[in-house]
């Protein structure tokens, strides 16, 4: 106990530092233009922060709103409305003491009861939020009846003691609790706004934010357009205005218009970085991004392929399946192979010692051929198997690599099969499948937001993979001061039994203008303000 | 005529109700919803979900509020994907763009098409047809998910004329390029039903009678052989017209308009239910007009047709 309150007492002081937003080193040259064009892959789906579904949502409503804490450039939590908290010695109590000068753009205060509306308003029922769960994930008390109906929004653990202190109540403790806080769907909002204009409180002219930036025009599926805002309280250090998100649904057109000058930062097209590295050496970058890519296989009882309910199957394509072929030759773009599940780069989280991942690749086959053999397959009786993945070149191009390697090296006859996306996550939900691409992208920085979707009471475990003792250690670890060997303990685990294959973790491939500083450098869950952005002079 | 246009109108209704129930049960056929996703919602959650959009009742009724919602207020209901927004704002938003770069495209592809056409065919068989036809093939065979990026290639990023993409509420510099990549198959197609149609109309009687007679050429091309030979290029532009101010799928990615052939695709990707029916009867209603339209145009023309 003494060790968990030391960690909190940590916790709390490092948060009263603070924050300053766009970091400028002294004596910098900025740019005259300070304007900043970015790329987003689709249509933005909703600008309301409990509603919010995508990444393009939620990169937006950042600018726009701001929650409790924000991150900085390494993941760290820095102070956004909250400037610290207290920890009850039981550890299932928060409170928040909030910054009394920040500002809505309408000019209202942002009270406590801004954030106690916003909450309930994510778990009620009438709000039909795709994220209602988050409040559950949370572990806020009565979340889950709430949302499920069986309670009133009123009785969340969640109170505002005054206009500036903010107090929650959760069901354990939970040491991750405060690194959630920066996810838009617990970002505040202004009720008398959303009472006013209902649904239509999103749309330019009605929107009142307090984040750094005010909504200037939004043309769904075209363009965002958001404004410096004044009413930010730390407004005198925002430099980037204004920032404007363009929707461009074809990666290879966004980096024609990279290219052209009108974007400044924009994704590039897997296979096309080695090129672009090399002829744009300052712009082209690949950073660790927190997603993980697998093959699963339908391990349900009466369901999938019996075959590979036996481990020395699973084993053997594990083996066999080369990752640095699919990294090296297909991808091309800084992504690392994988032989365990958690995406390498997570806060706080050392990679277990998978011992397969130490042989060379040879070994790995002989290991792979004897293995089959064992398990009684061989030329006259060849495994036969499918692998569904859903419509994609990348994924095309990996499955049949993949196919290759298992039929030249062990005789497997793997037949991929092409779905269309709601055809594939439809099947797979359905336990209609053998083998599946899957991937899975981390909800907050935490290695238990990969390993928990393993766990045979997980929602999300299409595998069924089911182990008491992996169970076990992950419920372990919700309480432990330092839940690092439990976590490595369930990659180990994971690995004996090959309940699936891991096959490479992500990486972000980015195409930069050199100019254009202020970019996370190490936050895995690549986590970006427009607030800490500026442009230096050439 | 008239009793004829109020028939074809009548008969409408009753073609936009089969549509509409058809489109309605095959797009619930397909696999997954709205809400499915890699990342499963809780049974809960989902449950809010379906209420909240009346899935959870039976089909049937489901199909009833439709209606009763298109005919009680104009409300072809909510997006499930985009929240903010409903199915008439989409289109509200979408169509303007579409019916803009597509009405403009549509001008260009007849004006060069014919033109195209009509000067293959009075100089059959000479270096004039061979070029003529020579483009007419080519831009049929170029595809437009070739032609965009080639033409960003050359005007946006070599010569610096144009804008790469985006739609500036229709500047014209944005306007240029999506209109040519739209319109360049619709030419070809239109140059080449124009020249085998202008061809035949040049053998028949009664433009040998006008050439006997000792009319000028050219007198004879625009007042006798022309308008005959338009009729098959009418039929073609009906539907041809729908589909271009409807957009193409190709255009509105590449270009990034913000146009309704995007959203079209997109809505019967996400299984956005009330958008991807908003749009189908958009696209059926105007499709009924327009071939009303043409069949209107073809009594206008050839005085045989008589309705």
């Amino acid at each position: 106990m003494k060790q968990r309150l030391l960690l909190s007492t940590i916790l709390s002081a490092t948060l009263a530092i603070p924050a300053v937003a766009a970091n400028v080193p002294e004596g910098t040259a900025l740019a005259e233009n300070q304007a900043y064009n970015y790329w987003m892959l689709d249509a933005i789906k909703s600008l309301d922060p409990q509603i919010v579904s995508s990444v393009e949502d939620s990169d937006a409503v950042r600018s726009l709103v701001e929650g409790l804490y924000n991150e900085d450039g390494d993941g760290n939590l820095v102070p956004g409305v909250a400037l610290s908290h207290d920890i009850s010695e039981d550890l299932t109590t928060y409170t928040f003491h909030l910054r009394p000068e920040a500002k809505w753009s309408n000019g209202d205060p942002v009270t406590a009861g801004d954030f106690v509306y916003a909450w309930r308003r994510l778990a009620d029922p009438a709000t039909a939020s795709e994220y209602a769960w988050y409040m559950e994930l949370m572990q806020v008390v009565n979340g889950a009846e709430i949302t499920a109906g069986e309670k009133k929004p009123e009785e969340l653990g969640v109170t505002a003691i005054d206009d500036h202190t903010l107090e929650v109540k959760i069901l354990a403790p939970l040491p991750y609790f405060p690194k959630m806080l920066t996810h838009t769907s617990v970002f505040p909002v202004n009720q008398k706004v959303v009472e006013q204009f209902g649904a239509d409180w999103t749309k330019p002219g009605n929107f009142v934010g307090n984040g750094a930036y005010t909504l200037k025009d939004h043309i769904v599926g075209e363009k965002i357009v958001m404004e410096k805002s004044d009413s930010y309280w730390d407004a005198a250090h925002t430099v980037m205005s204004p920032v404007t998100g363009l929707t461009i649904n074809d990666e290879n057109a966004a980096l024609t218009r990279y290219e052209a000058g009108e974007l400044d930062r924009t994704t590039v097209p897997a296979g096309q970085y080695p090129r672009l590295k090399e002829e744009f050496p300052d712009e082209a970058t690949s950073t660790p991004y927190s997603c993980s890519y697998t093959y699963i296989f339908n391990l349900a009882e009466g369901k999938g392929n019996e075959a590979l309910k036996d481990v020395r199957v699973r084993e053997a394509l594990s083996y066999a399946l080369d990752r640095d072929i699919v990294v090296n030759n297909i991808l091309q773009g800084g992504q690392k192979p994988a032989y365990s599940w958690t995406h390498w780069a997570m806060n706080g989280f050392t990679m277990p010692d998978i011992d397969y991942s130490h042989w060379t690749q040879a070994e790995r086959d002989e290991k792979a051929k004897a293995l089959l053999a064992e398990a009684g397959f061989g030329p006259e009786n060849p495994l036969k198997i499918t692998l569904n993945y859903n419509t994609s070149e990348a994924h095309q191009k990996i499955a049949v690599a993949v196919q290759q390697m298992w039929k030249q090296k062990l005789g497997v006859e793997m037949t991929p099969q092409n779905f269309e996306w709601k055809v594939h996550t439809d099947k797979m939900n359905a336990g209609d499948f053998e083998m599946a691409r899957y991937a899975w992208c981390a909800d907050y920085n935490e290695a238990s937001t990969f390993l928990d979707l393993w766990a045979s009471y997980s929602g999300n475990n299409d595998a069924k993979y089911s182990n008491a003792e992996y169970d076990a250690l992950l419920k372990d670890a919700k309480t432990a001061a330092d839940p690092g060997p439990d976590y490595t303990k369930a990659e180990e685990i994971l690995a004996k039994d090959m309940a699936i294959i891991p096959i490479y973790h992500y990486a972000k491939v980015d195409m930069i203008k050199p100019d254009l500083k202020g970019l996370p450098q190490n936050n895995v869950q690549q986590t970006w303000y427009a607030k800490d952005l500026y442009r230096v002079a050439q | 005529m008239f009793s004829y246009i109020i028939k074809r109108l009548v008969v409408a209704i009753p073609t936009l109700l089969v549509l509409m129930v058809l489109s309605f049960l095959l797009m619930h056929a397909a696999p997954g919803g709205p809400f499915t996703y890699e990342k499963k919602l809780p049974p809960e959650v989902l449950a809010n979900l379906n209420a909240k959009y009346g899935l959870d009742q039976p089909l049937w009724r489901q199909m009833v509020s439709y209606v009763w919602g298109i005919i009680a207020h104009f409300d072809f209901g909510p997006s499930f994907v985009y929240k903010d927004r409903d199915v008439n704002e989409i289109i509200a938003q979408g169509f303007p763009v579409t019916l803009h770069y597509g009405s403009i495209a549509f001008v260009v592809a007849v004006v060069s098409g014919v033109l195209l056409g009509v000067i293959a065919a009075i100089r059959q068989n000479t270096w004039i047809d061979y070029i003529a036809v020579g483009i007419s093939i080519g831009a049929q065979v170029l595809p437009n998910f070739v032609m965009a990026p080639i033409l960003v290639l050359v005007f946006a990023l070599w010569l610096g004329w144009l804008p790469a993409g985006g739609w500036e509420g229709g500047e014209l510099s944005h306007v240029i390029l999506p209109v040519i990549a739209l319109a360049t198959s619709y030419m070809a197609s239109i140059a080449r039903i124009t020249r085998s149609s202008m061809l035949e109309v040049l053998t028949s009687n009664h433009v040998r009678t006008a050439r006997a007679k000792g009319l000028p050429e050219h007198k004879v091309i625009l007042r006798h052989a022309l308008k005959p030979s338009l009729i098959p290029v009418i039929s073609y532009l009906g539907p041809a017209f729908v589909a271009m101010i409807t957009g193409s799928v190709v255009v509105d990615m590449y270009f990034s308009t913000g146009g309704i052939g995007k959203a079209f695709v997109d809505s019967a990707l996400n299984r956005d239910y009330a958008v991807m029916m908003g749009i189908t009867l958009l696209v059926g209603f105007l499709t009924i007009i327009f071939n009303l339209l043409v069949d209107i145009l073809y009594a206008w023309i050839d005085p045989k047709i008589r309705y």
